[in-house]
Protein backbone atom coordinates (compact mmCIF):
# COMPACT_ATOMS: atom_id res chain seq x y z
CA UNK A 1 0.00 0.00 0.00
CA UNK A 2 1.16 3.73 -0.65
CA UNK A 3 2.15 6.18 2.27
CA UNK A 4 -0.81 8.68 0.22
CA UNK A 5 -3.03 6.07 0.11
CA UNK A 6 -2.20 4.93 3.95
CA UNK A 7 -2.85 8.50 4.88
CA UNK A 8 -6.08 8.70 2.73
CA UNK A 9 -7.68 5.91 4.03
CA UNK A 10 -6.73 6.46 7.72
CA UNK A 11 -8.44 10.07 7.18
CA UNK A 12 -11.06 8.97 5.41
CA UNK A 13 -12.09 6.94 8.97
CA UNK A 14 -11.28 9.69 10.87
CA UNK A 15 -13.83 11.59 8.51
CA UNK A 16 -16.30 8.98 8.89
CA UNK A 17 -16.76 9.55 12.61
CA UNK A 18 -17.47 12.99 11.70
CA UNK A 19 -19.66 12.19 8.22
CA UNK A 20 -21.76 9.97 10.36
CA UNK A 21 -22.02 11.85 13.68
CA UNK A 22 -25.27 10.51 15.13
CA UNK A 23 -24.07 6.91 14.18
CA UNK A 24 -20.92 7.88 15.97
CA UNK A 25 -22.29 8.95 18.79
CA UNK A 26 -24.80 5.83 18.63
CA UNK A 27 -21.88 3.29 18.82
CA UNK A 28 -19.58 5.02 21.38
CA UNK A 29 -22.38 5.03 23.95
CA UNK A 30 -23.62 1.24 23.28
CA UNK A 31 -19.58 0.50 23.76
CA UNK A 32 -18.97 3.06 26.61
CA UNK A 33 -22.32 1.39 28.32
CA UNK A 34 -21.16 -2.14 27.53
CA UNK A 35 -17.54 -1.10 29.04
CA UNK A 36 -18.65 0.49 31.53
CA UNK A 37 -21.11 -2.49 33.13
CA UNK A 38 -17.83 -4.82 32.22
CA UNK A 39 -15.74 -2.10 34.27
CA UNK A 40 -18.04 -1.89 36.99
CA UNK A 41 -18.47 -5.64 37.67
CA UNK A 42 -14.79 -6.03 37.16
CA UNK A 43 -13.74 -3.66 40.43
CA UNK A 44 -16.21 -5.32 42.28
CA UNK A 45 -14.97 -9.05 41.52
CA UNK A 46 -11.43 -8.56 41.99
CA UNK A 47 -12.26 -6.18 45.13
CA UNK A 48 -13.96 -9.18 46.41
CA UNK A 49 -12.12 -12.09 45.13
CA UNK A 50 -8.86 -10.07 46.73
CA UNK A 51 -10.98 -9.98 49.90
CA UNK A 52 -11.33 -13.47 49.88
CA UNK A 53 -7.76 -13.97 49.00
CA UNK A 54 -7.01 -11.39 52.32
CA UNK A 55 -9.38 -13.62 54.44
CA UNK A 56 -7.23 -16.71 53.14
CA UNK A 57 -3.83 -15.93 54.09
CA UNK A 58 -5.47 -15.96 57.86
CA UNK A 59 -6.27 -19.14 57.71
CA UNK A 60 -4.02 -21.60 59.42
CA UNK A 61 -3.47 -25.12 60.52
CA UNK A 62 -1.66 -25.73 63.54
CA UNK A 63 0.46 -28.96 64.14
CA UNK A 64 1.45 -30.04 67.71
CA UNK A 65 4.10 -32.59 69.63
CA UNK A 66 4.02 -35.71 71.21
CA UNK A 67 5.38 -35.17 74.67
CA UNK A 68 9.05 -34.71 75.27
CA UNK A 69 9.68 -35.09 71.20
CA UNK A 70 13.29 -33.56 70.32
CA UNK A 71 14.19 -30.41 69.07
CA UNK A 72 15.78 -32.08 65.96
CA UNK A 73 12.60 -34.21 65.20
CA UNK A 74 10.56 -30.43 65.61
CA UNK A 75 12.81 -28.91 63.50
CA UNK A 76 12.81 -32.05 60.89
CA UNK A 77 8.73 -32.06 60.93
CA UNK A 78 9.23 -28.18 60.49
CA UNK A 79 11.52 -28.58 57.08
CA UNK A 80 8.87 -31.51 55.78
CA UNK A 81 6.15 -29.37 55.73
CA UNK A 82 8.08 -26.38 54.35
CA UNK A 83 8.25 -28.39 51.23
CA UNK A 84 5.07 -29.01 51.24
CA UNK A 85 3.73 -27.12 47.58
CA UNK A 86 0.10 -26.40 49.64
CA UNK A 87 2.13 -24.62 52.03
CA UNK A 88 2.70 -20.56 51.77
CA UNK A 89 4.81 -19.99 55.05
CA UNK A 90 5.11 -21.94 58.46
CA UNK A 91 5.95 -20.03 61.46
CA UNK A 92 7.14 -21.93 64.75
CA UNK A 93 5.96 -20.95 67.87
CA UNK A 94 7.90 -22.59 71.03
CA UNK A 95 5.92 -22.93 74.28
CA UNK A 96 6.95 -20.01 75.63
CA UNK A 97 6.07 -17.55 73.09
CA UNK A 98 2.66 -19.66 73.09
CA UNK A 99 2.12 -19.00 77.03
CA UNK A 100 2.94 -15.30 76.49
CA UNK A 101 0.56 -14.94 73.92
CA UNK A 102 -2.36 -16.60 75.81
CA UNK A 103 -1.70 -14.63 79.24
CA UNK A 104 -1.35 -11.45 77.27
CA UNK A 105 -4.93 -12.59 75.64
CA UNK A 106 -6.76 -13.57 78.21
CA UNK A 107 -5.33 -12.81 82.40
CA UNK A 108 -3.09 -9.49 81.42
CA UNK A 109 0.26 -8.79 82.84
CA UNK A 110 -0.29 -8.47 87.09
CA UNK A 111 -2.43 -11.78 87.33
CA UNK A 112 -0.07 -13.77 84.68
CA UNK A 113 3.13 -13.17 87.41
CA UNK A 114 1.40 -15.27 89.87
CA UNK A 115 2.81 -18.40 87.32
CA UNK A 116 5.95 -19.98 87.73
CA UNK A 117 5.86 -22.43 85.58
CA UNK A 118 4.59 -22.46 81.96
CA UNK A 119 1.40 -24.30 82.04
CA UNK A 120 1.40 -24.67 78.03
CA UNK A 121 5.06 -26.71 78.53
CA UNK A 122 4.40 -28.66 75.47
CA UNK A 123 2.15 -26.03 73.00
CA UNK A 124 5.16 -25.47 71.13
CA UNK A 125 3.64 -25.68 67.37
CA UNK A 126 4.02 -24.57 63.82
CA UNK A 127 1.84 -22.21 62.20
CA UNK A 128 1.40 -23.17 58.72
CA UNK A 129 -0.45 -20.49 56.48
CA UNK A 130 -2.14 -22.45 53.20
CA UNK A 131 -0.92 -21.32 49.58
CA UNK A 132 -4.43 -22.85 48.56
CA UNK A 133 -7.28 -23.12 51.23
CA UNK A 134 -8.42 -25.71 49.44
CA UNK A 135 -5.85 -27.85 49.78
CA UNK A 136 -6.23 -27.82 53.15
CA UNK A 137 -7.92 -31.39 53.95
CA UNK A 138 -5.11 -33.04 52.16
CA UNK A 139 -1.87 -31.08 54.12
CA UNK A 140 -4.16 -31.84 57.10
CA UNK A 141 -4.28 -35.46 56.18
CA UNK A 142 -0.87 -35.66 55.57
CA UNK A 143 -0.12 -34.14 58.86
CA UNK A 144 -1.98 -36.64 60.95
CA UNK A 145 0.34 -39.22 59.33
CA UNK A 146 3.59 -37.73 60.16
CA UNK A 147 5.71 -39.20 63.44
CA UNK A 148 5.43 -37.42 66.32
CA UNK A 149 2.46 -34.72 65.46
CA UNK A 150 0.23 -35.12 68.44
CA UNK A 151 -2.72 -33.16 67.05
CA UNK A 152 -3.53 -31.08 64.18
CA UNK A 153 -6.23 -28.08 64.59
CA UNK A 154 -7.61 -26.52 61.67
CA UNK A 155 -10.98 -24.33 60.57
CA UNK A 156 -12.69 -26.48 58.46
CA UNK A 157 -15.64 -24.47 58.36
CA UNK A 158 -13.70 -21.40 57.16
CA UNK A 159 -11.42 -23.27 54.55
CA UNK A 160 -14.58 -24.89 53.10
CA UNK A 161 -16.33 -21.45 53.22
CA UNK A 162 -13.60 -19.41 51.74
CA UNK A 163 -13.11 -22.40 48.84
CA UNK A 164 -16.39 -22.55 48.07
CA UNK A 165 -16.66 -19.05 47.74
CA UNK A 166 -13.79 -18.73 45.46
CA UNK A 167 -15.23 -21.10 42.84
CA UNK A 168 -18.76 -19.20 43.39
CA UNK A 169 -17.17 -15.68 42.18
CA UNK A 170 -15.00 -17.51 39.41
CA UNK A 171 -18.29 -18.77 37.66
CA UNK A 172 -20.40 -15.98 38.25
CA UNK A 173 -17.62 -13.68 36.49
CA UNK A 174 -17.59 -15.46 33.71
CA UNK A 175 -21.11 -16.07 33.31
CA UNK A 176 -21.91 -12.38 33.67
CA UNK A 177 -18.97 -11.50 31.56
CA UNK A 178 -20.30 -13.83 28.60
CA UNK A 179 -23.31 -12.02 29.11
CA UNK A 180 -21.83 -8.52 28.88
CA UNK A 181 -19.65 -9.41 25.72
CA UNK A 182 -22.62 -11.42 24.05
CA UNK A 183 -25.02 -8.12 24.47
CA UNK A 184 -22.36 -5.72 23.51
CA UNK A 185 -21.61 -7.49 20.28
CA UNK A 186 -25.17 -8.09 19.50
CA UNK A 187 -26.06 -4.38 19.70
CA UNK A 188 -22.93 -3.20 17.82
CA UNK A 189 -23.44 -5.13 15.17
CA UNK A 190 -27.11 -3.74 15.18
CA UNK A 191 -25.75 -0.63 14.98
CA UNK A 192 -23.14 -0.86 12.48
CA UNK A 193 -25.91 -2.56 10.47
CA UNK A 194 -27.74 0.61 10.73
CA UNK A 195 -24.75 2.57 9.74
CA UNK A 196 -23.38 0.28 6.85
CA UNK A 197 -27.17 0.28 5.03
CA UNK A 198 -27.00 4.47 5.07
CA UNK A 199 -23.21 3.89 3.38
CA UNK A 200 -24.22 0.66 1.09
CA UNK A 201 -24.28 2.51 -2.04
CA UNK A 202 -20.87 3.97 -1.19
CA UNK A 203 -19.68 0.81 -0.68
CA UNK A 204 -21.53 -0.48 -4.13
CA UNK A 205 -19.50 2.67 -6.04
CA UNK A 206 -16.29 1.82 -4.52
CA UNK A 207 -17.00 -1.72 -6.09
CA UNK A 208 -17.81 -0.57 -9.30
CA UNK A 209 -15.01 2.03 -9.56
CA UNK A 210 -12.54 -0.96 -9.32
CA UNK A 211 -11.86 -0.81 -5.35
CA UNK A 212 -10.08 -3.93 -3.46
CA UNK A 213 -12.15 -5.33 -1.01
CA UNK A 214 -9.06 -4.07 1.34
CA UNK A 215 -9.24 -0.55 0.12
CA UNK A 216 -12.97 -0.23 0.86
CA UNK A 217 -12.95 -1.92 3.98
CA UNK A 218 -10.20 -0.19 5.48
CA UNK A 219 -11.68 3.04 6.68
CA UNK A 220 -14.76 1.83 7.85
CA UNK A 221 -12.58 -0.75 10.13
CA UNK A 222 -10.09 2.30 11.33
CA UNK A 223 -13.57 3.77 11.82
CA UNK A 224 -14.86 0.92 14.45
CA UNK A 225 -11.71 1.13 15.87
CA UNK A 226 -11.48 4.22 16.82
CA UNK A 227 -15.01 3.93 18.28
CA UNK A 228 -14.26 1.61 19.63
CA UNK A 229 -11.01 3.04 22.11
CA UNK A 230 -13.23 6.43 22.26
CA UNK A 231 -16.16 3.83 23.65
CA UNK A 232 -13.29 2.50 25.88
CA UNK A 233 -12.15 5.40 27.56
CA UNK A 234 -15.25 6.87 28.87
CA UNK A 235 -16.51 3.90 30.89
CA UNK A 236 -12.32 3.99 32.12
CA UNK A 237 -12.63 7.84 32.80
CA UNK A 238 -15.89 7.69 34.96
CA UNK A 239 -14.35 4.49 36.93
CA UNK A 240 -11.33 6.12 37.35
CA UNK A 241 -13.46 9.49 38.79
CA UNK A 242 -15.71 7.67 40.93
CA UNK A 243 -13.63 4.33 42.29
CA UNK A 244 -12.48 6.39 45.16
CA UNK A 245 -15.48 7.94 46.07
CA UNK A 246 -17.33 4.36 45.94
CA UNK A 247 -14.79 2.68 48.31
CA UNK A 248 -14.55 5.35 50.95
CA UNK A 249 -18.61 5.87 50.99
CA UNK A 250 -18.18 1.75 51.57
CA UNK A 251 -15.63 2.23 54.61
CA UNK A 252 -18.11 5.04 56.14
CA UNK A 253 -21.28 3.26 55.45
CA UNK A 254 -19.87 -0.32 57.17
CA UNK A 255 -17.36 0.47 59.46
CA UNK A 256 -17.54 -2.70 61.52
CA UNK A 257 -16.17 -4.43 58.31
CA UNK A 258 -13.01 -2.50 58.23
CA UNK A 259 -11.30 -5.72 59.04
CA UNK A 260 -12.43 -7.66 56.01
CA UNK A 261 -13.18 -4.90 53.48
CA UNK A 262 -9.89 -4.39 52.50
CA UNK A 263 -10.16 -2.44 48.89
CA UNK A 264 -7.60 -2.53 45.88
CA UNK A 265 -6.53 1.17 44.87
CA UNK A 266 -7.95 2.59 41.55
CA UNK A 267 -4.28 2.14 39.94
CA UNK A 268 -4.03 -1.68 40.96
CA UNK A 269 -7.71 -1.63 39.61
CA UNK A 270 -6.25 -0.23 35.97
CA UNK A 271 -3.26 -2.30 35.88
CA UNK A 272 -5.83 -4.83 33.99
CA UNK A 273 -8.96 -2.69 33.44
CA UNK A 274 -7.09 -0.49 31.03
CA UNK A 275 -5.70 -2.85 28.55
CA UNK A 276 -8.32 -5.40 28.53
CA UNK A 277 -11.05 -2.66 28.17
CA UNK A 278 -9.23 -0.79 25.00
CA UNK A 279 -8.76 -4.44 23.78
CA UNK A 280 -12.41 -5.29 23.94
CA UNK A 281 -13.42 -1.58 22.75
CA UNK A 282 -10.80 -1.72 20.11
CA UNK A 283 -11.96 -5.45 19.22
CA UNK A 284 -15.30 -4.98 19.45
CA UNK A 285 -15.01 -2.05 16.95
CA UNK A 286 -12.98 -4.13 14.64
CA UNK A 287 -14.74 -7.10 14.13
CA UNK A 288 -17.86 -5.20 14.30
CA UNK A 289 -17.11 -3.27 11.20
CA UNK A 290 -14.94 -5.89 9.47
CA UNK A 291 -17.44 -8.39 9.74
CA UNK A 292 -20.42 -5.96 8.59
CA UNK A 293 -19.02 -4.70 5.91
CA UNK A 294 -17.80 -7.98 4.63
CA UNK A 295 -21.59 -8.45 3.98
CA UNK A 296 -21.79 -6.22 1.31
CA UNK A 297 -18.12 -6.68 -0.12
CA UNK A 298 -20.00 -9.13 -2.86
CA UNK A 299 -21.10 -6.70 -5.45
CA UNK B 1 -19.33 -31.01 -20.38
CA UNK B 2 -20.35 -27.80 -18.61
CA UNK B 3 -17.77 -27.99 -15.80
CA UNK B 4 -14.81 -28.10 -19.00
CA UNK B 5 -16.82 -25.31 -20.78
CA UNK B 6 -16.14 -23.28 -17.54
CA UNK B 7 -12.31 -23.49 -17.62
CA UNK B 8 -11.59 -23.36 -21.75
CA UNK B 9 -9.61 -19.93 -22.42
CA UNK B 10 -9.32 -18.93 -26.17
CA UNK B 11 -7.47 -16.75 -28.47
CA UNK B 12 -9.80 -13.65 -29.05
CA UNK B 13 -8.78 -11.84 -32.00
CA UNK B 14 -7.31 -8.22 -30.51
CA UNK B 15 -9.68 -6.09 -32.22
CA UNK B 16 -12.61 -7.67 -30.52
CA UNK B 17 -12.72 -5.85 -27.41
CA UNK B 18 -15.82 -7.49 -25.97
CA UNK B 19 -16.99 -10.93 -26.97
CA UNK B 20 -20.06 -13.13 -25.99
CA UNK B 21 -20.44 -16.73 -26.70
CA UNK B 22 -23.96 -18.32 -26.66
CA UNK B 23 -24.24 -16.43 -23.06
CA UNK B 24 -27.32 -17.26 -21.28
CA UNK B 25 -28.57 -16.25 -17.83
CA UNK B 26 -31.25 -17.63 -15.87
CA UNK B 27 -32.12 -16.02 -12.24
CA UNK B 28 -33.48 -18.43 -9.70
CA UNK B 29 -37.21 -17.08 -10.43
CA UNK B 30 -38.52 -15.78 -13.68
CA UNK B 31 -37.92 -16.44 -17.23
CA UNK B 32 -34.33 -16.30 -18.48
CA UNK B 33 -32.77 -13.04 -19.08
CA UNK B 34 -30.16 -13.64 -21.72
CA UNK B 35 -30.89 -17.00 -24.10
CA UNK B 36 -27.76 -17.41 -26.28
CA UNK B 37 -26.49 -13.98 -26.77
CA UNK B 38 -23.92 -13.90 -29.17
CA UNK B 39 -22.08 -10.35 -29.62
CA UNK B 40 -18.57 -8.98 -30.44
CA UNK B 41 -17.84 -5.35 -30.18
CA UNK B 42 -14.51 -3.79 -32.22
CA UNK B 43 -12.12 -2.15 -30.19
CA UNK B 44 -13.41 1.98 -30.45
CA UNK B 45 -17.14 1.22 -31.20
CA UNK B 46 -19.75 3.45 -30.51
CA UNK B 47 -22.72 0.33 -29.89
CA UNK B 48 -26.56 1.38 -28.58
CA UNK B 49 -28.02 -1.32 -26.65
CA UNK B 50 -31.76 -1.16 -27.05
CA UNK B 51 -34.70 -2.57 -25.92
CA UNK B 52 -38.17 -2.60 -23.92
CA UNK B 53 -37.95 -3.40 -19.74
CA UNK B 54 -37.05 -7.22 -19.47
CA UNK B 55 -34.84 -7.16 -22.67
CA UNK B 56 -31.75 -8.37 -20.79
CA UNK B 57 -30.14 -4.98 -20.89
CA UNK B 58 -29.69 -4.42 -17.73
CA UNK B 59 -28.65 -8.23 -17.49
CA UNK B 60 -26.32 -7.72 -20.09
CA UNK B 61 -24.80 -4.53 -18.20
CA UNK B 62 -23.97 -6.36 -14.71
CA UNK B 63 -22.30 -9.61 -16.64
CA UNK B 64 -20.06 -6.99 -18.48
CA UNK B 65 -19.28 -5.50 -15.18
CA UNK B 66 -18.80 -8.88 -13.59
CA UNK B 67 -21.54 -8.71 -10.94
CA UNK B 68 -23.27 -11.62 -12.64
CA UNK B 69 -22.08 -14.77 -14.34
CA UNK B 70 -23.66 -16.37 -16.84
CA UNK B 71 -25.62 -19.49 -16.42
CA UNK B 72 -23.85 -20.81 -19.94
CA UNK B 73 -20.88 -19.48 -22.63
CA UNK B 74 -18.45 -17.31 -22.57
CA UNK B 75 -17.87 -13.46 -21.86
CA UNK B 76 -14.27 -12.24 -23.13
CA UNK B 77 -13.40 -8.25 -22.57
CA UNK B 78 -10.02 -7.40 -23.40
CA UNK B 79 -9.13 -11.07 -24.20
CA UNK B 80 -10.29 -11.75 -20.42
CA UNK B 81 -12.76 -14.59 -19.73
CA UNK B 82 -14.81 -13.17 -17.63
CA UNK B 83 -16.23 -16.24 -16.34
CA UNK B 84 -12.86 -18.20 -15.19
CA UNK B 85 -12.16 -14.48 -13.55
CA UNK B 86 -11.12 -15.38 -10.37
CA UNK B 87 -12.98 -13.02 -7.36
CA UNK B 88 -10.13 -11.25 -6.07
CA UNK B 89 -9.09 -10.39 -9.60
CA UNK B 90 -12.37 -8.18 -10.45
CA UNK B 91 -11.18 -5.07 -8.89
CA UNK B 92 -8.24 -4.78 -11.42
CA UNK B 93 -10.68 -6.23 -14.18
CA UNK B 94 -13.43 -3.20 -13.51
CA UNK B 95 -10.45 -0.81 -13.78
CA UNK B 96 -10.34 -0.95 -17.38
CA UNK B 97 -14.29 -0.34 -17.23
CA UNK B 98 -15.77 3.65 -16.89
CA UNK B 99 -19.15 3.17 -15.94
CA UNK B 100 -21.96 5.36 -15.76
CA UNK B 101 -25.63 4.65 -14.46
CA UNK B 102 -28.60 6.44 -14.98
CA UNK B 103 -29.02 7.58 -11.33
CA UNK B 104 -25.32 8.89 -11.18
CA UNK B 105 -24.17 7.41 -8.36
CA UNK B 106 -21.90 10.12 -6.85
CA UNK B 107 -20.73 10.28 -2.92
CA UNK B 108 -23.24 12.56 -1.66
CA UNK B 109 -21.37 13.83 1.04
CA UNK B 110 -18.18 14.77 -1.31
CA UNK B 111 -17.58 17.94 -3.51
CA UNK B 112 -17.08 17.55 -7.28
CA UNK B 113 -13.20 16.84 -6.91
CA UNK B 114 -13.58 14.54 -4.37
CA UNK B 115 -15.64 12.13 -6.19
CA UNK B 116 -13.09 12.54 -9.65
CA UNK B 117 -10.34 11.95 -7.87
CA UNK B 118 -11.70 9.17 -5.51
CA UNK B 119 -11.31 6.78 -9.00
CA UNK B 120 -7.95 7.86 -8.53
CA UNK B 121 -7.30 7.13 -5.27
CA UNK B 122 -8.77 3.62 -5.43
CA UNK B 123 -5.98 2.72 -8.39
CA UNK B 124 -3.41 4.12 -5.97
CA UNK B 125 -2.42 6.97 -8.00
CA UNK B 126 -0.21 9.05 -6.38
CA UNK B 127 -1.91 12.14 -4.69
CA UNK B 128 0.68 15.34 -6.64
CA UNK B 129 -1.02 13.08 -10.00
CA UNK B 130 -4.48 13.37 -9.01
CA UNK B 131 -4.26 17.40 -8.52
CA UNK B 132 -2.58 17.21 -12.14
CA UNK B 133 -5.34 15.27 -13.51
CA UNK B 134 -8.64 15.85 -11.91
CA UNK B 135 -8.48 19.69 -12.87
CA UNK B 136 -8.01 18.55 -16.26
CA UNK B 137 -10.77 15.88 -16.70
CA UNK B 138 -12.95 18.88 -15.08
CA UNK B 139 -12.22 21.08 -17.55
CA UNK B 140 -13.07 18.20 -20.74
CA UNK B 141 -16.59 17.71 -19.31
CA UNK B 142 -17.11 21.44 -18.74
CA UNK B 143 -17.14 21.50 -14.75
CA UNK B 144 -13.53 23.03 -14.45
CA UNK B 145 -15.33 26.03 -12.48
CA UNK B 146 -17.53 23.77 -10.01
CA UNK B 147 -15.24 21.77 -8.37
CA UNK B 148 -15.99 22.63 -4.67
CA UNK B 149 -19.57 21.95 -5.63
CA UNK B 150 -21.76 18.94 -3.64
CA UNK B 151 -23.53 16.97 -6.22
CA UNK B 152 -26.86 18.61 -4.33
CA UNK B 153 -25.68 21.89 -5.63
CA UNK B 154 -25.64 20.82 -9.05
CA UNK B 155 -28.23 20.10 -12.66
CA UNK B 156 -28.95 16.65 -13.55
CA UNK B 157 -27.07 16.97 -16.32
CA UNK B 158 -23.88 18.76 -14.37
CA UNK B 159 -23.87 15.42 -11.86
CA UNK B 160 -24.20 13.18 -14.79
CA UNK B 161 -20.99 15.12 -15.93
CA UNK B 162 -19.19 14.44 -12.75
CA UNK B 163 -20.01 10.56 -13.18
CA UNK B 164 -18.92 10.83 -16.47
CA UNK B 165 -15.50 12.53 -15.27
CA UNK B 166 -14.83 9.80 -12.83
CA UNK B 167 -15.38 6.97 -15.28
CA UNK B 168 -12.92 8.26 -18.03
CA UNK B 169 -10.75 9.91 -15.45
CA UNK B 170 -8.53 6.25 -14.97
CA UNK B 171 -8.73 6.37 -18.89
CA UNK B 172 -10.34 2.62 -19.21
CA UNK B 173 -10.35 1.47 -22.88
CA UNK B 174 -14.23 0.51 -22.13
CA UNK B 175 -17.07 3.01 -21.21
CA UNK B 176 -20.67 1.06 -19.73
CA UNK B 177 -23.16 3.87 -19.85
CA UNK B 178 -25.99 2.11 -18.55
CA UNK B 179 -29.60 5.22 -19.04
CA UNK B 180 -26.85 7.58 -18.80
CA UNK B 181 -29.45 10.33 -20.02
CA UNK B 182 -32.70 8.53 -18.09
CA UNK B 183 -32.70 11.28 -15.48
CA UNK B 184 -32.08 14.11 -17.81
CA UNK B 185 -33.89 16.79 -19.83
CA UNK B 186 -33.35 16.74 -23.88
CA UNK B 187 -30.62 19.86 -23.81
CA UNK B 188 -28.76 18.09 -20.89
CA UNK B 189 -29.37 14.56 -22.30
CA UNK B 190 -27.94 15.79 -25.76
CA UNK B 191 -25.00 17.32 -24.20
CA UNK B 192 -23.73 14.14 -22.53
CA UNK B 193 -24.10 12.11 -25.61
CA UNK B 194 -21.89 15.06 -28.03
CA UNK B 195 -19.54 14.20 -24.98
CA UNK B 196 -19.91 10.71 -25.56
CA UNK B 197 -19.27 11.11 -28.95
CA UNK B 198 -16.40 13.28 -28.64
CA UNK B 199 -15.30 10.30 -25.62
CA UNK B 200 -15.29 7.74 -28.45
CA UNK B 201 -13.85 9.39 -31.39
CA UNK B 202 -10.68 9.68 -29.20
CA UNK B 203 -10.40 5.90 -29.25
CA UNK B 204 -12.88 4.78 -26.14
CA UNK B 205 -14.83 1.83 -27.06
CA UNK B 206 -18.54 3.36 -25.93
CA UNK B 207 -21.59 0.89 -25.25
CA UNK B 208 -24.73 2.92 -24.21
CA UNK B 209 -27.87 1.06 -23.00
CA UNK B 210 -30.50 3.33 -23.70
CA UNK B 211 -34.42 4.07 -24.18
CA UNK B 212 -34.02 7.12 -25.78
CA UNK B 213 -34.88 7.20 -29.43
CA UNK B 214 -34.24 10.26 -30.34
CA UNK B 215 -31.19 10.05 -29.67
CA UNK B 216 -30.54 6.39 -31.13
CA UNK B 217 -31.84 7.15 -34.48
CA UNK B 218 -30.33 10.70 -34.79
CA UNK B 219 -27.03 9.46 -33.67
CA UNK B 220 -26.88 6.98 -36.63
CA UNK B 221 -24.14 4.48 -34.43
CA UNK B 222 -24.42 1.00 -34.24
CA UNK B 223 -27.64 -0.33 -32.59
CA UNK B 224 -28.31 -4.00 -31.10
CA UNK B 225 -32.05 -4.51 -30.32
CA UNK B 226 -32.94 -6.76 -27.58
CA UNK B 227 -36.10 -8.19 -26.48
CA UNK B 228 -36.70 -11.01 -24.40
CA UNK B 229 -33.36 -11.98 -23.68
CA UNK B 230 -32.30 -12.31 -26.88
CA UNK B 231 -30.40 -10.40 -29.69
CA UNK B 232 -33.55 -9.51 -32.43
CA UNK B 233 -31.43 -7.16 -34.75
CA UNK B 234 -27.78 -5.72 -35.15
CA UNK B 235 -27.46 -2.63 -37.09
CA UNK B 236 -24.54 -0.45 -38.37
CA UNK B 237 -25.61 2.97 -38.42
CA UNK B 238 -29.54 1.57 -37.22
CA UNK B 239 -31.82 3.19 -35.43
CA UNK B 240 -34.91 2.34 -32.79
CA UNK B 241 -37.09 -0.10 -33.88
CA UNK B 242 -40.51 0.15 -32.41
CA UNK B 243 -41.85 -2.72 -30.18
CA UNK B 244 -45.66 -3.61 -31.62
Amino acid sequence: MRISTLFYTLKQGIINIFRNAWFSLASIATISACLLLFGIFYSVVINFQYMVKAAEQGVSVTVFFDEGLSEARIQEIGDLIGKRTEVARVEYVSAEEAWETFRQEYFGEEYADGWTENPLENSSNYEIYLSDVSLQQSLVTWLESVEGVRQVNRSELTASTLSGMNSLIAYVSVGIIGILLAVSIFLISNTVMIGIQVRKEEINIMKYIGATDFFVRSPFVIEGMIIGAIGACIPLGMIYAIYSSVVDYVIDRFPMLTTLLIFLSVEQIFKVLVPVSLALGIGIGFMGSFTTVRKHLHV
Amino acid sequence: MALFKRTKTKAIPNENIIVLEKVSKAYATGAPALTGVDLTIKRGEFVFIVGDSGSGKSTLIKLLLRELLPTDGDIYVNGQNLVTLKRRNVPKYRRNLGVVFQDFRLLKDRNVYENVAFAQRVVQIPTREIKKNVPSMLSVVGLAGKYKAKPRQLSGGEQQRVALARALINRPPILLCDEPTGNLDPKNSWEIMKLLDQINKKGTTVLVVTHNREIVNEMQKRVVTMKKGVIVSDEEKGGYIDED
